[in-house]
Protein backbone atom coordinates (compact mmCIF):
# COMPACT_ATOMS: atom_id res chain seq x y z
CA UNK A 1 0.00 0.00 0.00
CA UNK A 2 1.02 3.45 -0.99
CA UNK A 3 1.53 6.40 1.65
CA UNK A 4 1.51 4.40 4.68
CA UNK A 5 3.12 6.92 6.14
CA UNK A 6 0.86 9.92 5.43
CA UNK A 7 -2.27 7.68 6.61
CA UNK A 8 -1.00 7.26 9.48
CA UNK A 9 0.49 10.56 10.46
CA UNK A 10 -3.22 11.63 9.11
CA UNK A 11 -4.71 9.44 11.78
CA UNK A 12 -2.48 10.46 14.39
CA UNK A 13 -2.96 14.33 13.59
CA UNK A 14 -7.22 13.64 13.31
CA UNK A 15 -6.44 11.80 17.27
CA UNK A 16 -4.73 14.78 18.32
CA UNK A 17 -7.25 16.86 17.32
CA UNK A 18 -9.89 15.30 18.83
CA UNK A 19 -8.07 14.99 22.05
CA UNK A 20 -7.67 19.02 22.13
CA UNK A 21 -11.10 18.96 21.19
CA UNK A 22 -12.52 17.01 24.00
CA UNK A 23 -10.77 18.63 26.57
CA UNK A 24 -11.29 22.36 25.05
CA UNK A 25 -11.45 25.29 27.57
CA UNK A 26 -14.36 26.93 25.01
CA UNK A 27 -17.02 26.16 22.80
CA UNK A 28 -15.39 27.63 19.81
CA UNK A 29 -12.62 25.70 20.43
CA UNK A 30 -13.91 22.01 20.67
CA UNK A 31 -15.77 23.38 17.46
CA UNK A 32 -12.44 23.89 15.66
CA UNK A 33 -10.76 21.32 16.18
CA UNK A 34 -13.82 18.80 15.73
CA UNK A 35 -13.39 20.32 12.41
CA UNK A 36 -9.97 20.16 12.00
CA UNK A 37 -10.24 16.59 12.90
CA UNK A 38 -12.56 15.86 10.20
CA UNK A 39 -10.31 17.31 7.53
CA UNK A 40 -7.53 15.00 8.91
CA UNK A 41 -9.54 11.84 8.97
CA UNK A 42 -10.99 12.83 5.42
CA UNK A 43 -7.55 13.23 4.06
CA UNK A 44 -6.61 9.86 5.52
CA UNK A 45 -9.54 8.01 3.94
CA UNK A 46 -9.25 9.81 0.50
CA UNK A 47 -5.18 8.68 0.73
CA UNK A 48 -6.43 4.93 1.34
CA UNK A 49 -9.48 4.56 -1.29
CA UNK A 50 -6.50 6.42 -3.80
CA UNK A 51 -6.22 3.40 -6.78
CA UNK A 52 -3.31 1.47 -6.18
CA UNK A 53 -0.37 1.17 -8.88
CA UNK A 54 0.90 -2.40 -9.82
CA UNK A 55 4.06 -3.40 -8.01
CA UNK A 56 6.90 -1.19 -10.81
CA UNK A 57 10.29 -2.75 -10.49
CA UNK A 58 13.03 -0.56 -8.70
CA UNK A 59 14.38 1.04 -11.80
CA UNK A 60 11.27 2.63 -12.93
CA UNK A 61 10.80 4.41 -9.59
CA UNK A 62 13.90 5.59 -9.93
CA UNK A 63 13.83 6.87 -13.48
CA UNK A 64 10.58 8.77 -12.48
CA UNK A 65 12.06 10.23 -9.88
CA UNK A 66 14.80 11.83 -12.15
CA UNK A 67 12.75 15.11 -13.82
CA UNK A 68 11.22 17.93 -11.71
CA UNK A 69 8.46 17.00 -9.52
CA UNK A 70 5.46 19.12 -10.64
CA UNK A 71 2.24 16.75 -9.03
CA UNK A 72 2.02 19.56 -6.22
CA UNK A 73 2.47 22.41 -8.92
CA UNK A 74 -0.56 20.58 -10.76
CA UNK A 75 -2.86 20.27 -7.80
CA UNK A 76 -2.14 24.06 -7.24
CA UNK A 77 -2.69 25.22 -10.28
CA UNK A 78 -6.05 24.53 -10.18
CA UNK A 79 -6.26 25.71 -5.99
CA UNK A 80 -5.47 28.81 -7.34
CA UNK A 81 -7.85 29.00 -9.74
CA UNK A 82 -10.78 27.80 -6.99
CA UNK A 83 -9.37 29.83 -4.08
CA UNK A 84 -9.26 33.14 -6.69
CA UNK A 85 -12.72 32.44 -7.11
CA UNK A 86 -13.98 31.46 -3.69
CA UNK A 87 -11.83 34.89 -2.21
CA UNK A 88 -13.26 37.36 -5.06
CA UNK A 89 -17.31 35.96 -4.86
CA UNK A 90 -17.09 36.30 -1.37
CA UNK A 91 -15.32 40.01 -2.05
CA UNK A 92 -18.70 41.14 -4.18
CA UNK A 93 -20.88 39.33 -1.18
CA UNK A 94 -19.30 41.68 1.34
CA UNK A 95 -19.69 44.80 -1.32
CA UNK A 96 -22.99 43.83 -1.90
CA UNK A 97 -23.33 43.75 2.14
CA UNK A 98 -21.86 47.51 2.12
CA UNK A 99 -24.15 48.31 -0.51
CA UNK A 100 -27.42 46.53 0.72
CA UNK A 101 -27.06 46.04 4.39
CA UNK A 102 -30.03 43.69 4.69
CA UNK A 103 -27.60 41.19 2.93
CA UNK A 104 -26.19 40.42 6.51
CA UNK A 105 -27.06 37.26 7.93
CA UNK A 106 -25.60 36.89 11.53
CA UNK A 107 -24.03 35.88 13.10
CA UNK A 108 -21.68 33.67 10.98
CA UNK A 109 -22.21 35.58 7.49
CA UNK A 110 -22.24 39.18 8.84
CA UNK A 111 -19.64 41.84 7.37
CA UNK A 112 -17.22 41.52 10.18
CA UNK A 113 -16.75 37.68 9.92
CA UNK A 114 -16.98 37.78 5.69
CA UNK A 115 -14.44 40.21 5.84
CA UNK A 116 -11.31 38.99 7.11
CA UNK A 117 -12.56 35.43 4.91
CA UNK A 118 -12.01 37.78 1.86
CA UNK A 119 -9.02 39.65 2.83
CA UNK A 120 -7.39 36.10 3.63
CA UNK A 121 -9.10 34.52 1.11
CA UNK A 122 -7.88 36.39 -1.74
CA UNK A 123 -4.10 37.50 -0.02
CA UNK A 124 -3.33 33.89 1.67
CA UNK A 125 -5.74 31.71 -0.04
CA UNK A 126 -5.27 32.78 -3.86
CA UNK A 127 -1.62 34.87 -3.44
CA UNK A 128 -0.48 32.12 -0.88
CA UNK A 129 -1.31 28.99 -3.29
CA UNK A 130 -0.05 30.92 -6.22
CA UNK A 131 3.32 31.46 -4.78
CA UNK A 132 3.85 28.34 -3.32
CA UNK A 133 2.93 26.67 -6.63
CA UNK A 134 4.80 29.35 -8.74
CA UNK A 135 8.01 29.25 -6.69
CA UNK A 136 8.05 25.16 -6.38
CA UNK A 137 8.12 25.43 -10.24
CA UNK A 138 10.65 28.27 -11.11
CA UNK A 139 13.21 27.29 -8.57
CA UNK A 140 13.64 23.83 -10.06
CA UNK A 141 13.57 25.16 -13.41
CA UNK A 142 16.13 27.69 -12.52
CA UNK A 143 18.28 25.45 -10.48
CA UNK A 144 17.98 22.69 -13.17
CA UNK A 145 17.05 20.59 -10.23
CA UNK A 146 14.58 18.65 -8.39
CA UNK A 147 13.05 19.99 -5.11
CA UNK A 148 15.09 18.66 -2.28
CA UNK A 149 12.19 16.10 -1.12
CA UNK A 150 8.58 14.77 -2.78
CA UNK A 151 7.69 14.48 0.65
CA UNK A 152 9.02 17.80 2.68
CA UNK A 153 7.00 19.23 -0.79
CA UNK A 154 3.65 17.55 -0.29
CA UNK A 155 4.08 18.34 3.38
CA UNK A 156 4.39 22.37 2.68
CA UNK A 157 1.51 22.16 -0.01
CA UNK A 158 -0.97 20.27 2.51
CA UNK A 159 -0.02 21.93 5.29
CA UNK A 160 -0.46 25.29 4.02
CA UNK A 161 -3.81 24.50 2.68
CA UNK A 162 -4.75 23.41 6.30
CA UNK A 163 -3.44 26.35 7.50
CA UNK A 164 -6.02 28.25 5.31
CA UNK A 165 -8.62 25.85 6.42
CA UNK A 166 -8.31 26.53 9.99
CA UNK A 167 -8.23 30.46 9.28
CA UNK A 168 -11.25 30.42 7.43
CA UNK A 169 -13.40 28.25 9.42
CA UNK A 170 -12.14 30.20 12.67
CA UNK A 171 -12.94 33.66 10.74
CA UNK A 172 -16.99 32.54 10.51
CA UNK A 173 -16.88 30.95 13.82
CA UNK A 174 -15.82 33.98 15.31
CA UNK A 175 -12.65 33.05 16.34
CA UNK A 176 -9.81 36.36 15.61
CA UNK A 177 -7.42 38.35 17.30
CA UNK A 178 -8.29 41.17 15.45
CA UNK A 179 -5.07 41.65 13.97
CA UNK A 180 -5.57 43.03 10.67
CA UNK A 181 -4.64 40.35 7.87
CA UNK A 182 -3.23 38.24 11.03
CA UNK A 183 -6.49 37.44 12.39
CA UNK A 184 -6.12 33.49 13.01
CA UNK A 185 -5.47 32.82 16.51
CA UNK A 186 -2.13 30.87 18.40
CA UNK A 187 -2.61 27.89 17.40
CA UNK A 188 -3.10 28.41 13.96
CA UNK A 189 -0.36 30.68 13.52
CA UNK A 190 1.63 27.84 15.45
CA UNK A 191 0.77 25.48 12.81
CA UNK A 192 2.05 27.90 10.16
CA UNK A 193 5.18 28.80 11.70
CA UNK A 194 5.90 24.95 11.53
CA UNK A 195 4.99 24.99 7.96
CA UNK A 196 6.44 27.72 6.93
CA UNK A 197 9.56 26.57 8.25
CA UNK A 198 9.64 23.26 6.18
CA UNK A 199 9.14 25.36 2.99
CA UNK A 200 12.16 27.60 3.77
CA UNK A 201 14.16 24.31 4.10
CA UNK A 202 12.72 22.81 1.14
CA UNK A 203 12.98 26.09 -1.07
CA UNK A 204 16.86 26.51 0.89
CA UNK A 205 17.38 22.95 -0.05
CA UNK A 206 16.84 22.84 -3.68
CA UNK A 207 18.60 25.89 -4.28
CA UNK A 208 22.10 24.55 -2.81
CA UNK A 209 21.57 21.34 -4.71
CA UNK A 210 21.51 23.36 -7.78
CA UNK A 211 22.93 22.47 -11.02
CA UNK A 212 23.12 25.72 -12.43
CA UNK A 213 25.67 28.08 -10.94
CA UNK A 214 23.73 31.23 -11.05
CA UNK A 215 21.01 31.49 -8.13
CA UNK A 216 18.46 33.33 -10.91
CA UNK A 217 16.57 36.44 -9.65
CA UNK A 218 13.62 35.09 -9.62
CA UNK A 219 14.71 32.58 -6.52
CA UNK A 220 16.08 35.69 -4.61
CA UNK A 221 12.63 37.36 -4.77
CA UNK A 222 11.12 34.35 -3.58
CA UNK A 223 13.59 33.38 -0.78
CA UNK A 224 13.08 36.90 0.49
CA UNK A 225 9.84 36.30 0.52
CA UNK A 226 9.57 33.21 2.97
CA UNK A 227 12.51 34.62 5.19
CA UNK A 228 10.95 37.52 5.46
CA UNK A 229 7.24 36.19 6.03
CA UNK A 230 8.68 34.08 8.79
CA UNK A 231 9.94 36.53 10.51
CA UNK A 232 7.20 39.41 10.51
CA UNK A 233 4.78 36.36 11.30
CA UNK A 234 6.59 35.27 14.22
CA UNK A 235 7.28 38.50 15.85
CA UNK A 236 3.58 39.61 14.72
CA UNK A 237 1.79 37.18 16.54
CA UNK A 238 3.90 36.95 19.86
CA UNK A 239 0.80 36.16 22.08
CA UNK A 240 -0.07 34.87 26.02
CA UNK A 241 -3.13 32.09 25.17
CA UNK A 242 -5.64 32.32 28.10
CA UNK A 243 -5.35 28.48 28.12
CA UNK A 244 -3.72 26.20 26.10
CA UNK A 245 -6.67 24.78 25.27
CA UNK A 246 -8.46 27.70 24.55
CA UNK A 247 -9.48 30.00 21.43
CA UNK A 248 -8.38 33.52 23.01
CA UNK A 249 -4.44 34.59 23.17
CA UNK A 250 -3.30 38.65 24.15
CA UNK A 251 -0.83 40.14 22.73
CA UNK A 252 2.60 40.31 23.99
CA UNK A 253 2.72 43.92 22.98
CA UNK A 254 0.18 46.58 23.93
CA UNK A 255 -0.97 50.01 22.72
CA UNK A 256 1.70 52.03 20.59
CA UNK A 257 4.15 48.99 20.46
CA UNK A 258 1.31 46.50 19.63
CA UNK A 259 0.33 49.07 16.57
CA UNK A 260 3.79 49.45 15.27
CA UNK A 261 4.37 45.71 15.48
CA UNK A 262 0.70 45.08 13.55
CA UNK A 263 2.17 48.05 10.57
CA UNK A 264 5.61 46.37 10.24
CA UNK A 265 3.93 43.35 10.16
CA UNK A 266 1.02 44.54 7.72
CA UNK A 267 2.94 46.64 5.54
CA UNK A 268 5.92 43.88 4.60
CA UNK A 269 3.02 41.26 3.95
CA UNK A 270 2.12 43.70 1.36
CA UNK A 271 6.17 44.32 0.29
CA UNK A 272 7.80 41.00 0.77
CA UNK A 273 4.38 38.71 0.56
CA UNK A 274 2.23 40.26 -2.20
CA UNK A 275 5.24 42.26 -3.95
CA UNK A 276 8.62 40.11 -3.61
CA UNK A 277 7.03 36.86 -4.60
CA UNK A 278 5.12 38.02 -7.06
CA UNK A 279 8.36 39.98 -9.04
CA UNK A 280 9.91 36.37 -8.56
CA UNK A 281 6.62 35.50 -10.57
CA UNK A 282 7.66 38.23 -12.59
CA UNK A 283 11.16 38.00 -13.26
CA UNK A 284 10.99 34.06 -14.59
CA UNK A 285 7.23 34.11 -16.35
CA UNK A 286 7.41 37.46 -18.59
CA UNK A 287 10.99 36.58 -20.15
CA UNK A 288 9.32 32.93 -20.84
CA UNK A 289 6.69 34.02 -22.46
CA UNK A 290 8.30 36.77 -24.37
CA UNK A 291 11.09 34.37 -24.65
CA UNK A 292 13.88 36.81 -24.33
CA UNK A 293 15.85 37.05 -21.60
CA UNK A 294 14.91 40.05 -18.68
CA UNK A 295 15.61 43.51 -19.98
CA UNK A 296 18.43 44.59 -17.34
CA UNK A 297 19.32 41.47 -15.55
CA UNK A 298 21.44 44.44 -13.04
CA UNK A 299 18.67 46.18 -12.74
CA UNK A 300 16.60 43.55 -11.71
CA UNK A 301 19.64 42.96 -8.96
CA UNK A 302 19.31 46.27 -7.82
CA UNK A 303 15.71 46.49 -8.03
CA UNK A 304 15.78 43.29 -5.02
CA UNK A 305 18.06 45.06 -2.52
CA UNK A 306 16.75 48.18 -3.00
CA UNK A 307 13.55 46.89 -2.01
CA UNK A 308 14.35 44.81 0.51
CA UNK A 309 16.53 48.05 2.03
CA UNK A 310 13.65 50.30 1.82
CA UNK A 311 10.51 48.28 2.03
CA UNK A 312 11.36 47.20 6.14
CA UNK A 313 11.34 50.60 7.22
CA UNK A 314 7.80 52.26 5.78
CA UNK A 315 5.33 50.41 7.78
CA UNK A 316 4.92 53.37 9.93
CA UNK A 317 2.93 55.35 7.20
CA UNK A 318 0.04 53.44 8.63
CA UNK A 319 0.24 55.39 11.82
CA UNK A 320 0.06 59.09 10.64
CA UNK A 321 -1.61 61.37 13.82
CA UNK A 322 -1.43 58.55 15.76
CA UNK A 323 0.26 58.15 19.26
CA UNK A 324 3.17 56.50 17.27
CA UNK A 325 6.22 59.18 17.87
CA UNK A 326 6.63 61.98 14.98
CA UNK A 327 9.89 61.30 14.13
CA UNK A 328 8.58 57.35 13.33
CA UNK A 329 5.35 58.52 11.38
CA UNK A 330 8.36 60.97 9.30
CA UNK A 331 10.87 57.91 8.47
CA UNK A 332 7.80 56.01 7.27
CA UNK A 333 6.79 58.69 4.78
CA UNK A 334 10.23 58.98 3.86
CA UNK A 335 11.22 55.45 3.02
CA UNK A 336 7.89 55.17 1.63
CA UNK A 337 8.36 58.01 -1.00
CA UNK A 338 12.07 56.55 -1.63
CA UNK A 339 10.50 53.01 -2.43
CA UNK A 340 9.43 55.01 -5.87
CA UNK A 341 12.45 54.45 -7.18
CA UNK A 342 12.61 50.86 -7.27
CA UNK A 343 9.68 49.67 -7.69
CA UNK A 344 9.52 51.97 -11.51
CA UNK A 345 13.01 50.31 -12.14
CA UNK A 346 11.42 47.01 -12.09
CA UNK A 347 8.21 48.13 -13.88
CA UNK A 348 10.41 49.32 -16.59
CA UNK A 349 12.60 46.44 -16.07
CA UNK A 350 9.99 44.97 -16.43
CA UNK A 351 8.40 46.32 -19.35
CA UNK A 352 11.29 46.85 -21.51
CA UNK A 353 11.29 42.83 -21.89
CA UNK A 354 9.55 43.04 -24.57
CA UNK A 355 11.68 45.87 -26.30
CA UNK A 356 11.40 44.63 -30.00
CA UNK A 357 8.52 42.38 -29.33
CA UNK A 358 5.89 45.02 -28.71
CA UNK A 359 3.67 42.86 -30.78
CA UNK A 360 3.40 40.47 -28.78
CA UNK A 361 1.22 42.59 -26.82
CA UNK A 362 -1.44 42.82 -29.88
CA UNK A 363 -1.44 38.67 -30.41
CA UNK A 364 0.18 37.15 -27.35
CA UNK A 365 -2.66 37.55 -24.91
CA UNK A 366 -1.01 36.39 -21.69
CA UNK A 367 1.67 38.95 -22.48
CA UNK A 368 -1.30 41.38 -22.33
CA UNK A 369 -1.76 39.86 -18.92
CA UNK A 370 1.68 40.32 -17.78
CA UNK A 371 1.82 43.97 -18.84
CA UNK A 372 -0.95 45.41 -17.57
CA UNK A 373 0.08 43.56 -14.12
CA UNK A 374 3.39 45.29 -14.02
CA UNK A 375 1.68 48.49 -15.26
CA UNK A 376 -0.74 48.35 -11.99
CA UNK A 377 2.29 47.54 -10.31
CA UNK A 378 3.70 50.77 -11.53
CA UNK A 379 0.64 52.43 -10.75
CA UNK A 380 -0.37 51.59 -7.55
CA UNK A 381 3.73 51.77 -6.05
CA UNK A 382 3.18 54.86 -7.60
CA UNK A 383 -0.09 55.34 -5.13
CA UNK A 384 1.01 54.32 -2.32
CA UNK A 385 4.00 56.81 -1.34
CA UNK A 386 1.88 59.73 -2.82
CA UNK A 387 -1.03 58.29 -0.07
CA UNK A 388 1.71 58.38 2.52
CA UNK A 389 2.74 61.91 2.67
CA UNK A 390 1.42 63.00 6.02
CA UNK A 391 -1.10 65.81 3.95
CA UNK A 392 -2.36 63.36 1.83
CA UNK A 393 -2.98 60.67 4.31
CA UNK A 394 -4.83 63.45 6.61
CA UNK A 395 -7.75 62.91 3.29
CA UNK A 396 -7.28 59.58 2.38
CA UNK A 397 -6.83 57.73 5.82
CA UNK A 398 -9.63 55.87 6.61
CA UNK A 399 -11.47 56.07 3.49
CA UNK A 400 -12.26 54.05 0.76
CA UNK A 401 -9.20 55.17 -1.46
CA UNK A 402 -6.94 52.86 0.76
CA UNK A 403 -9.47 50.44 -0.18
CA UNK A 404 -9.47 51.48 -3.78
CA UNK A 405 -5.25 51.23 -3.52
CA UNK A 406 -5.43 47.86 -2.24
CA UNK A 407 -7.41 46.36 -4.57
CA UNK A 408 -5.36 48.54 -7.63
CA UNK A 409 -2.60 46.45 -6.30
CA UNK A 410 -4.10 43.11 -5.14
CA UNK A 411 -6.33 42.99 -8.21
CA UNK A 412 -3.93 44.36 -10.76
CA UNK A 413 -0.86 43.02 -10.11
CA UNK A 414 -1.07 40.33 -7.79
CA UNK A 415 -4.05 39.06 -9.95
CA UNK A 416 -3.02 39.68 -13.09
CA UNK A 417 0.96 37.87 -12.88
CA UNK A 418 -0.87 34.88 -11.13
CA UNK A 419 -3.29 34.64 -13.89
CA UNK A 420 -1.00 34.65 -16.70
CA UNK A 421 1.39 32.45 -14.37
CA UNK A 422 -1.45 29.76 -14.38
CA UNK A 423 -1.97 30.21 -18.27
CA UNK A 424 1.33 29.75 -18.76
CA UNK A 425 2.18 26.38 -16.47
CA UNK A 426 -1.24 24.48 -17.57
CA UNK A 427 -0.78 23.24 -21.16
CA UNK A 428 3.26 22.41 -19.88
CA UNK A 429 2.15 21.00 -17.05
CA UNK A 430 -0.22 18.48 -18.66
CA UNK A 431 1.58 18.37 -21.81
CA UNK A 432 -1.16 20.41 -23.79
CA UNK A 433 0.20 22.09 -27.10
CA UNK A 434 -2.12 24.96 -26.22
CA UNK A 435 -4.60 26.47 -23.98
CA UNK A 436 -8.09 25.38 -24.68
CA UNK A 437 -8.74 29.02 -26.19
CA UNK A 438 -6.37 32.35 -26.73
CA UNK A 439 -10.05 34.12 -27.07
CA UNK A 440 -11.18 33.14 -23.73
CA UNK A 441 -7.93 34.60 -22.16
CA UNK A 442 -8.91 37.51 -23.76
CA UNK A 443 -12.31 37.72 -22.56
CA UNK A 444 -10.86 36.97 -19.11
CA UNK A 445 -8.63 40.16 -20.33
CA UNK A 446 -10.60 42.77 -20.69
CA UNK A 447 -13.38 41.53 -18.05
CA UNK A 448 -10.84 41.92 -15.52
CA UNK A 449 -9.15 45.15 -16.86
CA UNK A 450 -12.54 46.91 -16.71
CA UNK A 451 -13.33 45.59 -13.69
CA UNK A 452 -10.11 47.11 -11.86
CA UNK A 453 -11.08 50.16 -13.48
CA UNK A 454 -14.33 50.50 -12.71
CA UNK A 455 -13.42 49.77 -9.09
CA UNK A 456 -10.95 51.67 -8.62
CA UNK A 457 -12.00 55.04 -9.70
CA UNK A 458 -15.61 54.34 -8.42
CA UNK A 459 -13.01 54.37 -5.00
CA UNK A 460 -11.53 57.24 -5.50
CA UNK A 461 -14.50 59.34 -5.71
CA UNK A 462 -15.99 57.74 -2.83
CA UNK A 463 -12.64 58.05 -0.67
CA UNK A 464 -12.28 61.75 -1.20
CA UNK A 465 -16.08 62.29 -1.09
CA UNK A 466 -15.96 60.61 2.06
CA UNK A 467 -12.73 62.81 3.49
CA UNK A 468 -13.78 66.12 2.68
CA UNK A 469 -17.35 65.35 4.32
CA UNK A 470 -15.78 64.45 7.27
CA UNK A 471 -13.63 67.52 7.56
CA UNK A 472 -15.97 70.24 6.61
CA UNK A 473 -16.64 72.40 9.66
CA UNK A 474 -18.95 75.26 9.57
CA UNK A 475 -17.93 78.84 10.30
CA UNK A 476 -18.91 78.36 13.80
CA UNK A 477 -16.04 75.23 13.96
CA UNK A 478 -18.80 71.89 14.04
CA UNK A 479 -18.77 69.26 11.83
CA UNK A 480 -20.80 69.85 8.46
CA UNK A 481 -22.25 65.96 8.16
CA UNK A 482 -23.10 63.66 10.49
CA UNK A 483 -21.17 60.14 9.99
CA UNK A 484 -24.15 58.24 9.08
CA UNK A 485 -24.69 61.39 6.10
CA UNK A 486 -21.22 60.59 4.76
CA UNK A 487 -22.51 56.88 4.68
CA UNK A 488 -25.75 57.72 2.93
CA UNK A 489 -23.49 59.51 0.08
CA UNK A 490 -21.40 57.05 -0.66
CA UNK A 491 -24.49 53.95 -1.75
CA UNK A 492 -24.04 54.74 -5.06
CA UNK A 493 -20.36 53.94 -5.32
CA UNK A 494 -20.80 50.93 -3.20
CA UNK A 495 -23.06 49.82 -6.10
CA UNK A 496 -20.50 50.46 -9.00
CA UNK A 497 -17.71 48.97 -6.91
CA UNK A 498 -19.96 45.74 -6.68
CA UNK A 499 -20.79 45.75 -10.38
CA UNK A 500 -16.18 46.43 -10.92
CA UNK A 501 -15.63 43.49 -8.35
CA UNK A 502 -18.43 41.50 -10.16
CA UNK A 503 -16.94 41.51 -13.72
CA UNK A 504 -13.82 40.53 -12.63
CA UNK A 505 -14.67 37.41 -10.94
CA UNK A 506 -16.75 36.35 -14.11
CA UNK A 507 -13.14 37.00 -15.85
CA UNK A 508 -11.69 34.27 -13.18
CA UNK A 509 -15.00 32.25 -13.94
CA UNK A 510 -14.41 32.10 -17.47
CA UNK A 511 -10.65 31.08 -16.98
CA UNK A 512 -11.97 28.36 -14.71
CA UNK A 513 -13.53 26.89 -17.93
CA UNK A 514 -10.38 27.71 -20.08
CA UNK A 515 -7.90 25.99 -17.48
CA UNK A 516 -10.85 22.66 -16.80
CA UNK A 517 -11.15 21.81 -20.77
CA UNK A 518 -7.27 22.64 -20.99
CA UNK A 519 -6.68 20.08 -18.52
CA UNK A 520 -8.82 18.03 -20.35
CA UNK A 521 -7.22 18.08 -23.49
CA UNK A 522 -9.56 20.03 -25.36
CA UNK A 523 -9.09 22.84 -28.17
CA UNK A 524 -11.90 25.00 -28.75
CA UNK A 525 -12.89 25.64 -32.64
CA UNK A 526 -12.41 29.52 -32.98
CA UNK A 527 -11.07 31.91 -35.67
CA UNK A 528 -7.25 33.17 -34.32
CA UNK A 529 -7.27 35.76 -32.41
CA UNK A 530 -4.68 37.54 -35.35
CA UNK A 531 -5.64 37.24 -38.71
CA UNK A 532 -2.55 35.81 -40.51
CA UNK A 533 -0.94 38.60 -42.58
CA UNK A 534 -1.63 38.40 -45.68
CA UNK A 535 0.33 39.23 -48.68
CA UNK A 536 -1.27 42.16 -50.70
CA UNK A 537 -0.61 42.04 -54.24
CA UNK A 538 1.62 45.49 -55.42
CA UNK A 539 0.18 48.12 -57.32
CA UNK B 1 10.44 50.78 28.31
CA UNK B 2 13.40 53.27 30.31
CA UNK B 3 13.70 56.09 28.34
CA UNK B 4 17.23 56.61 28.40
CA UNK B 5 17.42 52.76 26.57
CA UNK B 6 14.69 54.09 23.75
CA UNK B 7 16.77 57.15 23.68
CA UNK B 8 20.20 55.88 22.72
CA UNK B 9 18.69 52.95 20.46
CA UNK B 10 17.01 55.67 18.39
CA UNK B 11 19.62 57.86 18.28
CA UNK B 12 22.10 54.63 17.00
CA UNK B 13 19.36 54.20 14.17
CA UNK B 14 19.69 57.10 12.76
CA UNK B 15 23.26 57.25 13.12
CA UNK B 16 25.73 54.37 12.98
CA UNK B 17 23.05 52.44 12.13
CA UNK B 18 22.18 54.53 9.29
CA UNK B 19 25.71 54.75 7.91
CA UNK B 20 26.25 50.92 8.09
CA UNK B 21 23.05 50.06 6.09
CA UNK B 22 24.07 52.56 3.37
CA UNK B 23 27.27 51.30 3.59
CA UNK B 24 26.00 47.87 2.82
CA UNK B 25 23.73 48.76 0.17
CA UNK B 26 26.14 51.29 -1.50
CA UNK B 27 28.79 47.95 -1.58
CA UNK B 28 26.08 46.34 -3.18
CA UNK B 29 25.37 48.37 -6.12
CA UNK B 30 28.77 49.01 -6.58
CA UNK B 31 29.51 45.27 -6.88
CA UNK B 32 26.56 45.32 -9.93
CA UNK B 33 28.16 47.62 -11.73
CA UNK B 34 31.31 47.03 -11.44
CA UNK B 35 33.13 46.84 -14.91
CA UNK B 36 33.26 42.87 -15.91
CA UNK B 37 29.74 42.41 -14.18
CA UNK B 38 27.88 42.78 -17.55
CA UNK B 39 28.75 39.66 -18.77
CA UNK B 40 28.14 37.43 -16.30
CA UNK B 41 25.06 39.53 -15.93
CA UNK B 42 24.06 38.63 -19.87
CA UNK B 43 24.60 35.02 -19.07
CA UNK B 44 22.28 34.77 -15.77
CA UNK B 45 19.42 36.14 -17.79
CA UNK B 46 19.78 33.19 -20.56
CA UNK B 47 19.43 30.87 -17.49
CA UNK B 48 15.27 31.20 -17.77
CA UNK B 49 15.44 30.25 -21.51
CA UNK B 50 16.98 26.91 -21.59
CA UNK B 51 14.99 24.60 -18.84
CA UNK B 52 13.34 22.16 -19.44
CA UNK B 53 15.07 19.41 -18.18
CA UNK B 54 16.88 18.92 -15.17
CA UNK B 55 20.44 18.62 -15.64
CA UNK B 56 21.90 14.58 -14.86
CA UNK B 57 24.38 14.08 -12.20
CA UNK B 58 26.99 12.66 -14.66
CA UNK B 59 26.85 15.73 -16.83
CA UNK B 60 28.02 18.51 -14.59
CA UNK B 61 29.21 21.10 -16.69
Amino acid sequence: MRNVGWIIGLAAGAFVALLLSAFGQDSLFRIHMGLVTAVLALGAVILMRLPQVARVPAGVIESNKQGYFDDPIRIGSVLIVFWGAVGMLVGVIIALQLAFPDLNFGPWLNFGRLRPLHTSGVIFAFGGTALITTSFYVVQRTSRARLLSDGLAWFVFWGYQLSLFMAASGYLLGITQGKEYAEPEWYTDLWLTIVWVAYLILFLGTIIKRKEPHIYVANWFYLAMIVTVALLHVVNNISMPVSFLGSKSYSLFSGVQDALTQWWYGHNAVGFFLTAGFLGMMYYFMPKQAERPVYSYRLSIIHFWALIFLYIWAGPHHLHYTALPDWAQTLGMVFSIMLWMPSWGGMINGLMTLRGAWDKMRTDPIIRMMVIAVAFYGMSTFEGPVMSIKSVNGLSHYTDWTIGHVHSGALGWVGMISFAAVYFMVPRLWGRRQLYSLRMVNWHFWLATIGIVIYAAVMWVSGITQGLMWREYDSQGFLVYSFAESVAALHPYYVARALGGALYLSGVIVMAVNIWLTIAGKVRSERPLVAPATVQPAE
Amino acid sequence: MDTAIYDSMRHFADSWGLVYMMAIFLAVVFFIVRPGAKANAKAAARIVLDDDHPIDRGSHR
